[in-house]
Order: C-alpha cells, then structure tokens, then sequence
C-alpha cells in the first residue's frame, strides 16, 4: 500500500525533470520526453489500485481526501493525459509549423510537459475537500492551460482562442473565489465537512448564503461549459491544438464534476438552501442539454461539432447532478452516474479526438467532409470513429449507452420529467449530428485515396479505446465496482 | 441452442468485416441460423410449456441484471420468422459491386439484432439487441439504396432512434414502479411480481404510455408512421425484407411480452388512444396506399396499413385477439417480405417500380405472376394463407374484449378493420392488374422469369405462409399457451 499523495507527488516531479531535460538536452526530437512521460504514467495507473486511503482521518480537518471516488478520479484524468500525450505525438508536424524557432525542435519539449502539470492539478481538485486546495489545483489546471490553448503561437485562431479562454478563466476564477469568500464569512470554514457541520449547527442567514453559492456555481458552471456560461467553449475548442481541445473536454470537465459535488454536497440538507439550488441545476442542465444539442445540428466543423456536443453532454452531466434526491446508493445514484458518464465520455471523446488528429494530418482540415469516405481509406480509423459516434449517440452495447442509462435512470427516478423530456429532444438531434460523421465516412466517396499511416502507438491506443467502449457497454460490472464504495453520497446529505 | 442463433450471425458478421468471403459466410449463416430456428420450434416441449432453453449470465448482479435468454411459443414463432426471411433475404440479396463484405455483415447484424431481442428474457437486453439493428440499417439505405435514399435513411434512424429513446424511458420507469427491493430486469420474475400485484394500478399508466409510443414509433404506428413508406421504397431488398418483415415485428412483440404482462391496468386506460390510432392505421394509411402510384410505396404503406390489424388484436386484450395478433405478426412477416422480394425483382426490369410502366407480364413472365398472385392473396387475406387464419382470430377477438373494455368501441373499430381489408384487396388487386394484366408496357417482351436458384427463397417463404394457413391450429398451440400466461388473470 502507498499513500495516495505520492502518486501527485510523482506526476510533479516527473513534470519538474521533464522541464529540466527540455532546457538542457540538446537533442531535436522530443519525442523521448513525451515517451517517457507516457510510461511513467501508465505505470501510474497500475499504482493507484494500492494507493492507500485516509478515510480514518478526521474529515473535518483535511484538505485532501483518498476516497474511492477520488481515486476514480484520479485514473481518469491519468488516462485522459496519456492519451492526450499520445495525440501530441500525432500532433508534431502541426506543432512544428505553427512554432516560430531559432532552432529545430525548439519550443516543443514544453508542449509535452505541461499536461503534465495539468494532470497532477486535476488530480488533486480529484481529491480536494477543501475550498482553498479546490482554488489552488484548479488554478494549476487552468493557468497551464492558457498557456497550452495558446501554443500555435503563428497561428491566429490559437492567440484568439487563448485570450477568449485567459479574459472569460480569468472573470469565472472571481466569480468562484468571491464565492468562497461569501461563504467563509459566513461560516468561517473553509473545510466543506466543517462548512456541512456549521450548518447543520447553527442558524445561517439564507440569502447571503444562495449568493455565495451562486457565485460558485458561476465559476463552475464556466469550467464545466454549462450553459449560460458557454460562450467561450466553440471558439477556445477550435482554435486550440487538437490535443489540448480533448484534453480541455475531457479531464478539464470530468474533474470539474467531482468538485461540483463535492462543492454542493453541504448545502444540499440545508432547508432553503437545497431546493433552490436544485431547482437552478435543473434549469442550467435543461438550458445546457438543448444548447449544445441543437447548436451542434448546422456545424460542418468537426472540432466546433465535438465543442458543441461537449456542451450537450455537460448538460447529460447536470440532469444526473440535478437529480440528486435519488436513493443514495445502487441503480440510480447520481454520483456513480456521473461517474459512469464521465468515463464513458472520456473513452469515446478521447477517441475520437486522436482519429481526428490522425485523419487531419493527411487531409489537411478537421471539417466534416475530410471524413468522407473513410471507411475506403482506413477502414480501421472509421471503425474506431464509428464506435466513438455510436457511444456519443447513445446506441446500446457501447460504454455511452450504459452512461445515459444510467443519468436518465437517475432523473426519472427524482421524478423529473421536464429533464426526461428535454433529453428525447437532445438525444434525436444528437443522433442526427454524430451520424453526419458517420454518413461522411461511409456513404461518401473519398476525396483522395492516398491510404492513412499512423505511428504505432496511436494504432494501439485507438484500438484499446474502441476495444474498451464495447466492453464497458457490455460489462459495466468493473467500473461500477471501482466507484462503488463513495464515500458519503450527495444524496445523503439531502436527507 | 438460442445462443447460436443470435451468435452465429453475428460472428459471421464480424468475421466478413474482417475479410471471410462475404457471400458464402453469410448464406452459411443463414441457413445455420434457420435450421436453428426451426429446431428450436420442432424440439419446444408443448406440453411442458413456459421458457425452454434457458441460458444466464450474470452482468450487473445488483440490479439483477442478467444476459438471460430463452424461449416460449411465442418466442419461438418470432425466431422462425427471423430464420426463414433472413435466409431468404441474404439468398436473393442482388450481386453488390461496392463494400460487398459490409453490405452481408449489415444483414446479418439486423438479424442477430431481431433474433436476440426475440430470444432475451431480460428486459435490457430485449431492448439492446433491438438497438443492433439501427446503424447497420442507416449504412444498407445510405450505401446501397435506391431513389431519394439520404433522406429516407437519415428519417428512419431518427425516428426510430428517437422511438427507442422514448421506449428506453418507460422501461426505466417501468423498472423503478417496482418496489426497491424486488426490482429487476428478469422478465419472467417481473411477470411473477405483477401478478402478485407489486406493480401497484396507479402507477402503471404513466410507462405504459411511454412504451406504447415507444413500441409505436418502432411499428409505425399512425401518426409515428412516416419513415417507413421511404425507407422501404429506398432500402435495398433484403434490408427491406428483413425490415418491413422482421424487424418491425420487435415492436409489437414488445407489447405482448412486456407491456401486456406488466402493466395491465394501463393497457386497460390507454386502451381508446390505441384504437383510435390504430383505426387510422388501417384507414387513413389505407387511403392513402390506394392513392400510390409507385409498387414499393404501395407495399410500404399497405405494410403500415396492416400493423392496425396487429394492434386491434393486442388491444383487445384476450386470449383470442392477442394470439391471433401473434400469428399474424408471423404471417404478415412472410407475406410483406415475400412481396418485396418480387418487387425487386421487378425494379430490375423497371427502375422507378411506376405501375403504370408495367402489364401484360403475366405473359412473359409466368412463374412470377404466379408467385406475386399468392403473396397479394395472403396479403388481403384469402383463405388458405396464415393471414387469412389470424386475421380472423383477430376480429373475434376485437369483437368481444376483454372485461373492462368498452365492447360497444371495440366492435365500431372492428367494422372499421373489415372495410379495411376491402381496401386491401383494392390496391393489391389494382397493382396486380397493372403489373401482370393489361396491354404490354415497354420492352415487355423481352421481360423473363427469375432464373430457378432465385425462385426458392420465395418458394420458401410462400410455403411457410400456406403451412401456417392450412394448418394454423398447429401454430396456435404454440402461441396459446404463451399468450395466455402473459394476459393478466
């Protein structure tokens, strides 16, 4: 057994050497960083099954929590950056003429090492249980990635895309912390079990307490692309490099949900307190879930498509955390679903981000129609992409399919029904917009038959993630066990 | 035995994607899973009766979440269809120039879809199997279809995705009506659990208006019906033949086997919205079948138009309507899929399938007109074809519902369904006169009969029909005993 912090401990360092070999090697290719990176991690992976607990800890008095759901957490934002560093491996030749160098090679080294800070940033918000680490890992995530949205330094789509992203982070992270302040002044903790129990103690005024919880939600809902703070997502997701777009999607969202429940769970029980602010999650989930959906219907823009349906599936995400006054634990619980979702979007967004890089690098554009006829030059990639739409539609036997299940599960089961109706209309549109891909690739004919070649590691991964979507949808049995055994459920603080 | 016939389609199909010779794997398979069916139905225990062929495997214990399959007489009946029309599907699927391999492994897939979603015996996977069959039949109608077939493809996969999502709903809220405690997915529990009353009354009406527009958005019920007509008309043959024939069985099925058993009570309440829309079924389409002027359309609609007759039998809720609506879910499978067999063969001579471009090939093109002939028949509903027999079944049975129901509407949409059956043998008769009598169109002469190796797949599908019409009591003592277990007591 291993105490779990040393497995942050590890990312950091390795994020520490990887800067350092940057500076000082002289070597051009940097892909060895990366390589090692990706090593080092996987490994990471397999530690964090004996990644030890402290659940005997005093829960009032710690900033860090090891419970499963953490860990949960922590393997997915681990994953995601594998892949992610996979993508950049892809991404090289992209990189390359959009970085202005003295020298060849130059400047690209950085691009392997920030994820990394990011993703010892998103494992820590994984385990965060205190509002000052929340505010600190989540700046660590945030701050790499203005830089990484904004890498394509010649490319001016990418500069747009990082103020967009810097100005909007920026306002959100006020939001979020005047939050905080509103609430510390009120209960003076800044521990949410310690918050919880003030709460549960003593007599808090309401209104200023909604405020502060508000404000939160403001910054939150930002980081998680809910509507109506979504404005930045389209633009930020297209005009950042392919890699970090996924990156932004999926482990910048998944832990944002972690946090968001953590955030809620003590003020879920407070009477005026937790009805209200259900209420709002309901209406921001059923605003998010029609956004996104139906803005995705006109794109022709794979990247913009794929920003869009993130937005769509934020509001999947929301209509499981609006439903938290489901039974606690079992069939419909909204944290597993969450959960659930979140791996599930993780193997099928991440999927289909690599075959995008891969299949941009040969056709020279992320629009739909360099997808046509797919199915002729790779059949393999349009398989891969295949399972990735079919998951993002929601077609049974994929991971995505057992995700919504599960969400929908949870709404009816909170008897909302408006949610229910809202999602029938998000799930046909999103069957039209995920299936235009697939129409391009197998119905049309291609553009050029030059065949596509792609190094061998993304050939591995692509088939493990589309291998790992089929078995999550047929055998939800493993996942479900890793995040069983949550520590206090949401729910149960609305009793 | 009900493993291979879902897995040996299916595995067939994976092994042509990737690179078994598509053809001779597929007919393999075929034939595989139709002498499996038909085992199957030989080797059922009818005196034992109930689920036979069992098979489990745990997947979500917690939920009691199982792959769980077996099969009853009706069941049975379902997986026959599913092995007679896909052979005779895959048999007479046209030579494809393009992507032959992903063209059979699409049928096959459609076919493992319908025969596991048939077989499960858990409500998950009765629903899963069924979704199987979507995307293959998106790619058959985008990649190989004919006429305006983007817009058919890209209707039927929405509306029917969207028709899935709404079932998906009810069987969730069908699942939760349970109390926490005894809530599961196994169908033959759920059924023990209704009839002991845990399915309290008042909380049945809500899914089972969510699984009767579910199920009726998959059976083109009117006004969810408008994505079959084109997409029939478009689909290449033996998409349309395992669609139109089989696959939209699953719709119907799903109402006997899960919303009947379960939820009686609202079967009971929603019981004048289905005979409402069903009476438009049977008339309004039938109108408008009348008016077409294309064959393929004709056959798409006039399939819509006898869906009504199926659900009058299940809304009258008793033991006679129900299993004739049963009988004739079988018999209107082989005789629609029959039908468009033919008609693909005539497209080959007239591309747009206009009537009014065909006559006088009764002449030149003897064996078909023949054939066609038996098939129109069993589709009005002659004696002597199993359309005939359940169609019958059907109107005794809607003539007299069970207690609770209002006889006085039932016998109304009764009168409503004979009339229905004129109009029938209206526009069969009409497009049978056009295409086969008359004076000669274009280039008639030169027009030949299929050559022999093409007859058998219809032959096959005709025999069946007359099997099942002369003797349909043999049949019945399959689908009665099922049937009456699932009726509510």
């Amino acid at each position: 057994m291993i105490p779990s912090l040393s497995l942050e401990i590890v990312v950091l360092l390795l994020g520490i050497a990887m800067l350092l070999v940057e500076s000082f090697s002289k070597t051009e290719d940097k892909r060895g960083l990366a390589r090692t990176a990706i090593a080092i991690l996987s490994a990471l992976v397999g530690f964090s099954f004996f990644a030890k607990g402290n659940g005997d800890a005093d829960v009032a008095k710690i900033f860090y929590s090891a419970d499963p759901t953490a860990l949960f957490f922590k393997r997915l934002a681990l994953v995601t950056t594998i892949v992610v560093l996979v993508m950049s491996l892809e991404y090289k030749a992209v990189l390359a003429k959009f970085l202005p160098s003295a020298r060849p090679g130059a400047g690209i080294g950085e691009f392997y090492s920030l994820p990394v800070f990011t993703c010892a940033g998103l494992m820590f918000m994984a385990s965060a249980v205190d509002f000052i680490l929340i505010f600190v890992s989540l700046e660590l995530v945030t701050i790499s990635f203005y830089v990484l949205v904004a890498y394509l330094r010649r490319h001016p789509q990418s500069l747009e895309a990082g103020v967009k992203y810097l100005i909007l982070g920026a306002l959100s992270t006020g939001f979020f912390v005047y939050g905080i302040t509103w609430i510390f002044g009120l209960t003076g903790e800044t521990n949410l079990h310690a918050i919880g129990a003030v709460l549960a103690s003593r007599e808090v005024a309401r209104a200023p307490l909604l405020f502060g919880i508000m404000l939160t939600l403001v910054g939150l809902g930002f980081k998680v692309a809910a509507a109506p703070f979504q404005i930045w997502v389209p633009d930020v997701y297209q005009g950042a490099p392919t890699p970090i777009t996924a990156f932004l999607s999926v482990g910048s969202k998944a832990s944002s949900f972690i946090v968001l429940i953590r955030v809620l769970e003590p003020f879920l029980g407070v009477a005026g307190v937790g009805e209200p602010v259900i209420k709002i999650l309901a209406i921001i989930a059923g605003l998010t879930l029609l956004y996104g959906n139906l803005a995705a219907l006109p794109q022709d823009n794979f990247k913009r498509l794929l920003a869009y349906s993130s937005i769509g599936h934020a509001g999947y995400l929301l209509v499981a955390v609006a439903s938290v006054s489901a039974t606690p634990e079992g069939f419909g619980s909204s944290r597993i679903a969450v959960g659930y979702y979140l791996a599930g979007y993780l193997l099928m967004t991440l999927l289909s981000f690599l075959v995008l890089i891969i299949v941009a690098n040969h056709s020279r554009g992320d629009d739909l129609m360099h997808f046509n006829g797919l199915a002729r030059r790779s059949p393999f990639l349009a398989f891969g992409m295949l399972t990735s739409m079919l998951s993002l539609a929601g077609v049974p036997f994929t991971a995505g399919f057992i995700g919504k299940f599960l969400v929908f599960a949870t709404a009816v089961q909170a008897g909302k029904y408006v949610l229910v109706g809202i999602g029938i209309i998000a799930v046909a549109a999103g069957f039209y917009y995920y299936l235009r891909i697939v129409a391009a690739m197998y119905w049309q004919e291609p553009n050029d038959d030059r065949a596509i070649t792609m190094n061998p590691l993304s050939k591995f991964v692509v088939g493990l993630l589309t291998a790992a979507i089929f078995f999550f949808g047929i055998f939800p049995q493993p996942l479900l066990n890793s995040l069983r055994g949550a520590s206090a459920p949401i729910a149960q603080a609305a009793r | 035995m009900l493993n291979l016939i879902i897995f040996v389609p299916l595995l067939a199909a994976i092994a042509i994607l990737l690179g078994a010779p598509a053809r001779k794997c597929a007919l393999g398979a075929a034939i595989a899973q139709f002498a499996l069916s038909l085992l199957a139905f030989l080797a059922y225990d009818r005196t034992k009766g109930g689920f036979q062929f069992l098979s489990t495997y745990a997947i979500v214990p917690e939920w009691r979440l199982n792959y769980f399959v077996g099969a009853d007489g009706l069941s049975l009946l379902m997986l026959l269809l599913t092995g007679i029309v896909t052979l005779a599907a895959i048999w007479l699927a046209p030579k494809v120039e393009k992507r032959e391999g992903l063209f059979y492994a699409c049928l096959l897939f459609i076919s493992a879809g319908a025969a596991g979603a048939f077989a499960s015996v858990d409500l998950f996977f009765l629903y899963a199997f069924h979704e199987l069959a979507l995307i293959p039949t998106f790619l058959l109608i985008g990649l190989w279809g004919s006429g305006e077939r983007y817009t058919a493809a890209w209707k039927i996969t929405i509306y029917l995705g969207l028709g899935s999502f709404i079932l998906l709903i009810g069987l969730i809220d069908l699942y939760l009506a349970v109390p926490e405690a005894s809530r599961t997915f196994n169908l033959i529990d759920l059924q023990q659990l209704a009839a002991s009353g845990l399915i309290p009354a008042a909380a049945q009406s809500r899914p089972y208006i969510f699984l009767l527009i579910g199920f009726g958005i998959l059976v083109s019920l009117f006004p969810f019906h408008s994505w079959a007509p084109p997409a029939y008309a478009s689909a290449p043959v033996p998409a349309a033949m395992l669609h139109a024939g089989v696959l939209k069985k699953f719709g119907l099925y799903g109402l006997i086997r899960v919303a009947l058993p379960l939820l009686p009570e609202g079967a009971r309440q929603w019981a004048w919205l289905l005979l409402i829309l069903l009476v438009g079924n049977i008339i309004y389409i039938g109108l408008v079948t009348i008016a077409q002027r294309k064959l393929d359309w004709l056959l798409g609609y006039s399939s819509v138009m006898h869906m009504g007759y199926i659900f009058l039998g299940i809304a009258a809720l008793n033991l006679v309507g129900v299993s004739g609506a049963a009988l004739l879910m079988f018999a209107h499978g082989l005789s629609i899929a029959a039908l468009f067999a033919m008609a693909g063969m005539l497209r080959e001579k007239n591309l747009t399938l206009a009537l009014d471009g065909f006559g006088g090939l009764a002449k030149t093109m003897p064996w078909l007109a023949f054939a066609f002939g038996l098939a129109a028949f069993a589709s009005i509903g002659l004696p002597g074809f199993a359309n005939f027999a359940s169609e019958l079944t059907v109107f005794f049975g809607a003539f007299k519902p069970a207690a609770g129901l209002s006889t006085a509407n039932f016998q109304l949409a009764t009168v409503f369904a004979l009339w229905g059956v004129v109009m029938s043998a209206v526009y069969m008769l009409r497009a049978y006169r056009a295409i086969f009598w008359g004076a000669p169109g274009k280039d008639a002469e030169t027009w030949i009969d299929p050559a022999k190796s093409l007859r058998w797949p219809i032959v096959l599908l005709l025999a069946a029909l007359v099997i099942a019409g002369f003797a349909p009591g043999a049949f019945y003592s399959y689908v009665r005993p099922s049937v009456e277990a699932l009726l509510p007591k």
